[in-house]
């Protein structure tokens, strides 16, 4: 049996306003939790962010947005990898980053 | 009102500036999507309240948004622009193939007839088209697949769809551009098309006339005309007078005939309008001087407009988007600079006047004239 659980995300500026959300999100992500499965809920409840975090097709994350979670970079990490637990269960947000880049 | 609306995108935002006919005092409204680069803003000549931005980021790439209120408020729309089947390959610089990938929308083309109906052209090079007011696109695959793809290479700023012109006399006649491919045609509505790149000559690369391979910077029509184009290549103003069967050269006695934008007077099909800059290496203006270069002749005879833009310490550029006409009795044209200023002439380029100095830097600039 599929199950969702609320998942907490925090997105970068840019996205908040063309999203027309403030701060802190929540998302009902199936489980398991993973950056596919959380992208995913984002994009449906937000269906205008669509392409601006990953490629439309690939499913791959755009070069300068960054996955954080629990003070560590998770950005490298396989798509379907679990997420850490303390995301899964709420009490850490991901954070979606806009990279440094530029000079 | 009658007066003017002039949409502008910058490296930054996008802004509106408006005026009434005498185009004298003017309200700027924005920046609108502050922080993005908005690379065209478009009004649709069937309902000018109805309004197409590309917006794209290098973090968060490309969306669409369209206002139905003139600008005041926005929708995004789809953003999805996926080429047609297997996307094959085009040539990158070292010669190479090289996968197409979309990388961003360049130019908004909306229909001159139907309301739900526009078009995009797109870095890598391709064409598409929506019939449902941008919330769905469609490639229009015959353009990339009618055999010379293959062979188109990136210019400088990218292999981009900059160019699209739609024939008001027979809506199964468009023309495009791209850099650095060529011109090309359709006859059928977009379904077969043809280079027409015929009479170019560029000693950029290795068979100076070639069928392709030439970097056709922007391309204009008068519409009373639609058979006569004009064209600002890499190097050399060209003119068609057979829809672009055959080009010759009209550069004349330009100072330089190298540049980015070319436009034609809304009321004169033989008054036409460029922007010289130094060489292909040196993007400003020769002697720091920025001057607008009419002809009244439909080229090769040019005169230096002068009055009210920097005749001194002048290093900008215009870009190939960033000059518009309106059409307003007493014809005006409108620049925008990498420099983030925006100038008007109301009087056919006689006399100018800057509307904003400090934008950042403009990339297009498009007008509508408001009954």
């Amino acid at each position: 049996m599929t199950m969702t659980v609320p998942v907490r995300v925090v997105l970068p500026a840019p996205l908040c306003t063309l999203a027309r959300v403030a701060g802190e999100i929540s998302v009902d992500v199936t489980s398991p939790v993973t950056q596919r499965s959380v992208v995913d809920a984002i994009e449906l409840r937000h269906p205008m962010l669509q392409g601006t975090i990953r490629d439309h097709v690939t499913k791959q994350r755009r070069a300068f947005v960054r996955f954080f979670a629990c003070r560590r970079d998770l950005s490298l990490q396989a798509i379907d990898e679990p997420l850490p637990p303390s995301v899964a269960d709420g009490s850490e947000p991901l954070l979606i980053i806009g990279a440094m880049a530029g000079g | 009102m009658r007066g003017v609306r002039v949409l502008v995108g910058t490296r930054k935002g996008a802004f509106i500036l408006t005026s009434d006919a005498a185009r004298k005092e003017w309200h700027v409204d924005g920046p609108h999507f502050p922080g993005w680069e908005m690379y065209h803003v478009a009004g649709s000549p069937v309902d000018p309240d109805r309004i197409y931005a590309s917006q794209s980021s290098g973090w968060f790439g490309q969306v669409i948004q369209r206002s139905d209120d003139g600008g005041k408020t926005w929708i995004p729309l789809d953003n999805k622009f996926s080429y047609e089947g297997d996307a094959g390959t085009h040539m990158w610089y070292d010669g190479t193939p090289h996968p197409w990938e979309f990388k961003r929308i360049w130019h908004l083309e909306p229909s001159l007839t139907e309301r739900d109906v526009v078009y995009a052209g797109a870095e890598d090079a391709a064409l598409f088209r929506s019939t449902d007011g941008g919330a769905s696109w469609i490639e229009l695959s015959g353009l990339r697949k009618h055999g010379t793809g293959s062979q188109w290479q990136p210019g400088a700023g990218g292999m981009c769809l900059h160019t699209i012109i739609l024939d008001p006399t027979n809506p199964q006649r468009i023309w495009v551009a791209i850099s650095a491919a060529g011109a090309f045609r359709t006859d059928d509505g977009g379904v077969t098309w043809t280079p027409i790149n015929k009479g170019l000559r560029s000693g950029q690369i290795p068979e100076e006339d070639a069928e392709v391979g030439h970097c056709v910077h922007k391309l204009a029509m008068h519409p009373s005309h639609p058979e006569r184009l004009y064209m600002q290549k890499h190097w050399d103003v060209m003119r068609s007078d057979d829809a672009g069967a055959q080009w010759y050269e009209v550069s004349g006695n330009l100072p330089s005939d190298f540049g980015f934008p070319i436009d034609v007077h809304a009321h004169e099909p033989e008054t036409i309008y460029v922007v010289p800059i130094t060489s292909d290496i040196h993007h400003f203006p020769p002697d720091g001087k920025l001057r607008v270069y009419r002809s009244r002749t439909g080229g090769t005879d040019w005169e230096a407009l002068t009055d009210g833009l920097p005749q001194r310490d002048c290093y900008v550029n215009v870009l190939r988007d960033a000059m518009a006409v309106d059409r307003l009795p007493s014809c005006g044209i409108y620049v925008g600079t990498t420099g983030g200023a925006v100038y008007v002439s109301s009087d056919s380029g006689d006399h100018w006047m800057p509307i904003v100095h400090d934008l950042p830097a403009v990339l297009s600039v498009e007008v509508q004239t408001l009954a």
